[in-house]
């Protein structure tokens, strides 16, 4: 009894000491070489592999930014510039500073104020539903409400509201990785900069139909009257295809446009609430707004077109 | 409610008859014969843990379905309802109640849910159940009550073998195989159900009927059973020939035990068999020789339960690797 | 054993509702919409103005390129607007309006229409004529027929297929136009065969129409290069690939051509329309739509202009039924749902089909139960819940490797499939994406 016991645990002994210099001799002798500053840079980035930087994960973009010799077009925006100076002390190689953006839905058809007519039935993926027809409502520009990009969110940052039936971004959640900007066949989400107080103006529409067909498919459309375009002091609104488009890096946010819409539909987000139900009680543009000050407004660079 | 909007969706823009759901009640219709006659030879008790069987399974897919994975509650697709029927028919009609729910639980709970529900399973969940009772509970599940060819008498618990069980006792004690044939039943007796065994596997007759019917309603194709049949025969007609005092006839080995059961409704089981017919042949061909294999050299007298969950396991290889030939594959193309 | 192509296939209920009312003449519509884009490949370039008086016949928006078409207008009368109108597809494309006026002023020197059997243009007059004069497959495919017919030199072409199959159910439209216009067929094919000196022509027919495979049969009695061949009832047979390798049992290779095995496919509709274009003159402007549905009351086949909207060709057999929830452009296997019938009919609509609320909606889909029932019906050999998988999960390579590009988009899977999986729908979409990727690759 005590024999055969000693005898196994020798046995096993054995067997583990073969096994462990076996694998000692192939470790060594398939050793790869790796830079340890990839490991080390791959630690400062946020470990999220989203994507967003163009590389299939943080592993992969760690590799690129120590091989890369110029890493000035490289960028994190996950870790934004914070991650970036670290990697730039680590590396010792200069990086852009670059802005934060947040993603924005361009479209504001929710269920109540864009009627649908026809009833969508197959898979609920707005990518396939895209390929099938226009949707479900008679506006073929806007949001399909199905959620692909909720589902590619890896951050939690968005939920589909199912009042309204559109995707909600939760700002303060949001990366900008650009996962849910790719992901929509429609083009309706949107990068746009987002300063310290997150406030951000632009046209909740991507409606090119002409004024009346588009309204009367949604309530809440732009129907390309040019009001905007006109009584902007910088030149920030750009009509093209009867559809207006505010040019982030020139606006201002001094909301004169939002007063004049005849659809409401410029969203203006993050304005102290009480000063924009004075300007929406009276059309002309009120002083108090105009006088606030005035937000710098950094340049970045568009996402996507308008 | 509001007005009926139109319709929208991608082509086709009709769809054949054919629904899962009917696909489970053909199955269930094809069993009905052999039910009929192990009740008219097991008498009540055929019916007892037939029932017992069917409820136990609908009843622990709702509660797992309601209480532990809070997902959809699918007792309604038929598919529960024959994973209980087959693991009856896999059982003896004496088998104690507790050890039926048992198997039950084992085979929705293990075998088909904890994989992801109807579509995702393995193994067939019937087989599981039925393999699990004969490993856990071998005596209970080898005392096979005697045929009640009389419908008034009543089971007793006298052992009646198993036809195979018969040969293969006999071999062990050295019998020839001219004493072991005059023991076990007549091949008329087989192909009508007059032998021991469990609940569903007695008339050979009543499984053809019911196989056919699936056939002909297009539930199953050909493949799978007639290729199972075929090397069963096959590889014991060539042990039968080479030495017929070790080795009993063929015919004897097809009719007997659980091979035309498992042939044409554990093997043939959508889920758990490949999609090709390529696939399909060799699938079968794997199980047939398997199944001969544990009846000659095995512990247990009968192997197809073993066979089919062992080639279950190749289905997913199979499957990746007898793929139909694709149009205009073989033809060097100008284009590329 | 007639003949038909050896792997997978379907039978639907056939439905052919239409296929004993002759083609009835619609009335010139008081106004038509014409898309700019009814064929494959590029769209056309308009060429006309707002205001701008148009006659029958005439150019109004010119090929855009070389897989490309001319588009002709349907009817006299003046371009009242450039709008977007929603087309088959779905979305807004660019169409122009034409209101008709009662003049009907024509512009080519149409003939009365006896049959006109001599064939005296020149090859290359041919070909010339079958490019300027807007043909494109009238199969439903709208593969512009010029670019079937520009044979390179190493393809060795010694047959010449005309497809008369029509295996999707309800559609009768090619039907009675066999019947109806044999003889014209006839010079039709002997115009393409003479233009690119084919010396076998056989016309595929499914024997549901037993009618138009003895009509045609006697109408090519005279000429020995012309045989028919009538065909077990299959779907999808109508489909190229799947006609040529039932007939003369040769198959296009993979990613390949019929002119790769020496074989030019054409629909009776589009030899009918060479023969139009050919003989008298006439460039594509109407073509035979079948209107048909069970509710519907007068369902018939006419022959209309294109351009025409949809609801005036429903208006002429008796309005929308009661209940009605899908419009298909096209026949129930592969057409599209129409958002209204504001839609006009294009160059490549053979079918109108009205399905009532019963049939319409999709049943819910449930897990698969791997019967392989798809994997049985492909005509191509495809493993259809597989590639659904992997489209599903967005892995568009193994898709890709797994032949995803060759589906036919038949809809054979998603027909049979008893747990109403929506397969054609993501294989389609994967399909897309990678070929996208692949030419994203090049």
């Amino acid at each position: 009894m005590t024999l055969s016991i000693l005898y196994s645990a020798f046995l096993l002994s054995a067997i583990g000491v073969v096994a462990a210099i076996i694998l000692y001799i192939v470790s060594k002798k398939f050793y790869v070489y790796e830079d340890p500053l990839i490991a080390e840079v791959e630690d400062i980035l946020p470990a999220a592999n989203c994507a967003g930087c163009g590389s299939p994960g943080c592993k992969a973009f760690a590799e690129k930014l120590v091989g890369t010799e110029d890493i000035s077009e490289l960028f994190c925006p996950v870790g934004g510039n914070d991650v970036m100076k670290m990697v730039s002390e680590v590396l010792g190689k200069e990086v852009a500073e670059k802005d934060p953006t947040v993603a924005v839905l361009r479209c504001q058809g929710g269920c109540d104020v864009r009627p649908k007519t026809t009833e969508y039935q197959g898979p609920r993926t707005c990518s396939i539903s895209a390929m099938v027809y226009g949707g479900e409502t008679d506006c073929q520009y806007g949001c399909l409400g199905d959620g692909d990009c909720v589902n590619v969110c890896d951050f939690d940052a968005m939920y589909m509201d199912e009042k309204t039936g559109l995707p909600v971004i939760i700002t303060d959640k949001c990366t900008s990785c650009g996962a849910c900007v790719k992901a929509c066949p429609r083009d309706i989400l949107e990068m746009r900069p987002r300063n310290k107080r997150d406030l951000k103006i632009f046209i909740g529409c991507l409606n090119e139909d002409k004024g009346g067909i588009a309204k009367k498919a949604c309530s809440v459309a732009c129907i390309g009257c040019s009001k905007c375009e006109d009584i902007c002091p910088k030149d920030a609104v750009i009509m093209d295809n009867n559809l207006a488009y505010i040019d982030p890096i020139a606006c201002t946010l001094c909301r004169k446009c939002v007063v004049v819409c005849p659809t409401d539909s410029i969203i203006e987000t993050n304005f102290p609430p009480k000063k924009v139900k004075v300007a929406k009680d009276k059309p002309k543009v009120d002083k108090t707004k105009v006088d606030k000050p005035k937000e710098k407004v950094q340049s970045i660079k568009k996402t996507t077109d308008a | 409610m509001s007005e009926e909007k139109i319709v929208i969706s991608a082509s086709p823009h009709v769809h054949s008859d054919r629904t899962s759901k009917k696909l489970m009640y053909d199955v269930v219709i094809a069993l009905i014969p052999a039910f009929l006659v192990s009740l008219y030879v097991f008498g009540i008790g055929a019916l007892i843990v037939t029932s017992v069987a069917i409820i136990s399974c609908i009843v622990f897919e709702y509660l797992i379905q309601k209480f532990i994975l809070k997902s959809e509650i699918t007792i309604l697709d038929g598919s529960a309802l024959i994973t209980g029927i087959l693991l009856a028919f896999n059982v003896p009609s004496s088998l104690p109640i507790w050890m039926i729910i048992v198997g039950s639980l084992v085979a929705i709970g293990i075998a088909k849910l904890s994989f992801g529900g109807l579509g995702f399973n393995i193994f067939n969940p019937a087989l599981v159940g039925r393999v699990f009772l004969l490993v856990c509970f071998p005596v209970q599940m080898t005392l096979w009550p005697t045929p009640v060819v009389n419908n008034t008498a009543i089971v007793d618990a006298v052992t009646g073998e198993t036809t195979l069980g018969i040969i293969k006792n006999g071999l062990m004690y050295g019998e020839t195989m001219t004493t072991i044939a005059s023991k076990i039943p007549s091949t008329l007796d087989l192909l009508l159900g007059i032998t021991g065994g469990s609940l569903g596997e007695m008339s050979a007759l009543a499984l053809l009927i019911g196989g056919i019917y699936l056939i002909i309603r297009k539930v199953i194709t050909w493949h799978i059973p007639v290729t199972l049949l075929v090397t069963m025969l096959v590889f014991t007609g060539i042990y039968w020939l080479v030495d017929p005092e070790t080795y009993v006839n063929p015919m004897i080995h097809i009719l007997s035990g659980g091979a035309l059961l498992g042939a044409f409704f554990m093997a043939t089981d959508l889920v758990t068999s490949p999609m090709t017919k390529k696939g399909m042949v060799i699938f079968a061909i794997g199980i047939g020789i398997i199944t001969v294999v544990i009846r000659f050299y095995g512990a247990y007298p009968e192997g197809i339960s073993f066979a089919i969950l062992i080639m279950n396991a190749f289905v997913p290889l199979i499957n990746s690797y007898f793929k139909p030939r694709r149009f205009g594959n073989k033809i060097k193309s100008k284009i590329i | 054993m007639l003949k038909t192509f050896p792997k997978g296939g379907i039978h639907p209920k056939e439905n052919k509702l239409t296929s004993s009312e002759s083609i009835k003449m619609m009335p010139t519509p008081k106004a038509v919409y014409v898309p700019i884009a009814q064929h494959i490949g590029i769209p056309a370039e308009i060429i006309v103005e707002r205001k701008e008086k148009v006659k029958k016949g005439q150019v109004i928006a010119k090929s855009g390129g070389f897989v490309s078409s001319n588009i002709h207008t349907p009817v006299a009368g003046t371009v009242t607007k450039l709008d977007m109108i929603i087309d088959s597809s779905g979305y807004k494309k660019q169409c122009i309006v034409i209101r008709t006026d009662q003049k009907d002023e024509t512009n080519h020197e149409i003939l009365d229409f006896p049959l006109k059997k001599e064939i005296i243009m020149n090859q290359k007059d041919i070909l010339q004529h079958i490019t300027d004069f807007g043909i494109v497959g009238l199969g439903g495919a709208t593969f512009p027929s010029h670019v079937k017919l520009d044979l390179k030199n190493d393809n060795h072409v010694d047959c010449l297929l005309i497809n008369g199959v029509e295996c999707e159910p309800y559609l009768t439209a090619d039907h009675r136009l066999m019947l109806e216009k044999a003889d014209e067929i006839i010079v039709g094919i002997q115009i393409l065969m003479h233009a690119l000196h084919i010396k076998k022509a056989i016309i595929g027919i499914e024997n549901n129409k037993k009618d138009a495979v003895k009509v045609l049969a006697k109408a090519c009695k005279h000429d020995k290069r012309i045989k028919v061949a009538a065909l077990q009832v299959k779907y999808p047979q109508g489909s190229e690939k799947q006609l040529i390798k039932a007939i003369l049992k040769r198959e296009v290779p993979k990613n390949g051509l019929p002119m790769d095995v020496g074989v030019i496919v054409h629909n009776v509709g589009t030899i009918y329309a060479i023969y139009q274009a050919i003989q008298h003159n006439q460039p594509l402007i109407e073509r035979v739509v079948t209107v048909t549905g069970k509710n519907i009351k007068d369902a018939s086949n006419f022959w209309v202009k294109i351009g025409t909207p949809i609801k005036d060709l429903i208006e002429e057999v008796g309005g929308l039924p009661e209940g009605t929830r899908k419009i298909v452009n096209g026949g129930p296997m592969m057409g599209k749902a129409i958002k209204n019938t504001d839609v006009p009919i294009t160059k490549g609509t053979s079918g109108i089909l009205v399905i009532s609320s019963e049939e319409a909606s999709r049943k819910e889909a449930k897990n698969c139960i791997r019967c392989g029932e798809c994997v049985f019906v492909c005509p191509m050999g495809l493993e259809p819940h597989l590639l659904m998988n992997l489209s599903e999960k967005g892995m568009y390579e193994k898709a890709s490797y797994e032949d995803i590009t060759t589906c036919i988009e038949c809809g054979s899977c998603s027909y049979v499939c008893p747990s109403h999986r929506p397969l054609l729908d993501y294989i389609r979409f994967g399909k897309s994406i990678v070929k996208k990727l692949a030419t994203e690759k090049n």
